[in-house]
């Protein structure tokens, strides 16, 4: 991760850290605005801090807020929060292959620390994964440099929005910027016709299914849009 | 600053930390050697961009769960011009933060003062 010096030093680092760096404002503004909910919501400033330092996971956090407040048991706040970030499961099957190579304590911090964000940006840059310990090396430092902005960014700017949440207008609507930086991404994923259908069909989706409890409609969206893909390839 | 912190509830928010590396690392933990069946690892390729796809589009088309039905809404005409300034400015770096620039440049107005 980003504390290894074997990272740091290499260069694909430098590219993790511009390529984080053109959407860290979007994240940096969701964040913001995480922070001035959870505030907003009736939580302690501890709880709140603890929250945005650790759990690093905006959507789970969202879901989770509600129910804090509302003094939901234990195993209600950790299931939903386990479903919410199901997406990631899917990416962590997506992602075993670049890290089977590195110590478990390596792939706990790795993988904690790979947001959606950071896992598109780096799958977009290494479609395949290395094929010896030169291109593992560079690609870990390009993960290291790349999550390292985004943690800067989200854990940085939820603390902001915590400690100023009373200054901060929620009105304004400035986390849309979040769904802007995404989108910026989305754009930029989008170079193949399989891609697009793969995007449209997702969208679709995850607003017909937008009912279900947990946000599983980002799951079936997933899910409908690699079989649909699957089925269309040229075989 | 105002509420109590609860002991429990901060027991609580240090599990949710441990649903996150668990659900993030959920194939990797175990180094019990297997892998894929090569359909799931071509059907994978597609999910980076359906996981974006599926988060905007609520967030952009829709408002209290129900599809939006009026376009007088600047999450529409944010998220247009967002997508036209990437396509026309691809090849130059840090098209994305153009897009996020050019995006709240069309949406903050909107939003605040039309309050679309």
């Amino acid at each position: 991760m980003f504390f290894l010096p074997g990272n740091y030093r290499h260069p694909e680092f430098r590219q993790g850290v511009l390529d984080s760096l053109s959407v860290a404002p979007g994240i940096a503004a969701w964040g913001l605005m995480t922070g001035v909910a959870m505030m907003k919501s009736g939580m302690s400033t501890l709880e709140a801090l603890l929250m945005s330092v650790i759990v690093f996971a905006g959507s789970s956090q969202l879901a989770a807020i509600p129910l804090l407040t509302a003094g939901a048991p234990m195993w209600v706040v950790l299931a939903t929060g386990f479903c919410v970030n199901l997406r990631f499961v899917v990416f962590s099957a997506h992602l075993r292959p670049y890290m089977m190579h590195l110590p478990l304590w390596q792939r706990l911090t790795s993988g904690y620390l790979t947001t959606d964000l950071s896992y598109v940006l780096f799958t977009r840059r290494y479609p395949a994964h290395g094929g010896n310990s030169a291109q593992m090396q560079a690609q870990q430092a390009y993960l290291a440099g790349n999550c390292g902005i985004n943690w800067v960014a989200w854990v940085g700017c939820s603390v902001i929005g915590v400690v100023l949440a009373n200054w901060i207008p929620t009105e304004w609507g400035l986390g849309f910027a979040g769904i802007l930086a995404l989108l910026g991404i989305l754009c930029s994923l989008a170079s193949s016709r399989m891609r697009l259908v793969s995007a449209g069909v997702a969208g679709a989706a995850a607003i017909a299914a937008f009912a279900l409890p947990f946000k599983l409609n980002i799951l079936v969206a997933i899910a409908a849009a690699v079989a649909l893909c699957l089925t269309l390839e040229k075989p | 600053m105002n509420a109590q912190s609860d002991p429990w509830t901060l027991a609580i928010i240090v599990g949710l930390a441990g649903v996150t590396v668990l659900t993030r690392c959920f194939f990797f933990i175990s180094s019990k050697s297997w892998s894929l069946p090569s359909w799931a690892q071509r059907g994978l390729q597609y999910a980076p961009i359906a996981a974006l796809a599926a988060v905007i589009a609520p967030e952009v088309l829709m408002t209290q769960g129900q599809l939006i039905s009026n376009w007088h809404d600047a999450r529409l005409f944010a998220g247009a011009a967002g997508a036209l300034w990437f396509f026309w400015r691809k090849g130059a770096g840090q098209a994305v933060l153009g897009t996020i620039i050019v995006g709240m440049a069309v949406y903050l107005p909107l939003h605040l003062g039309l309050g679309w």
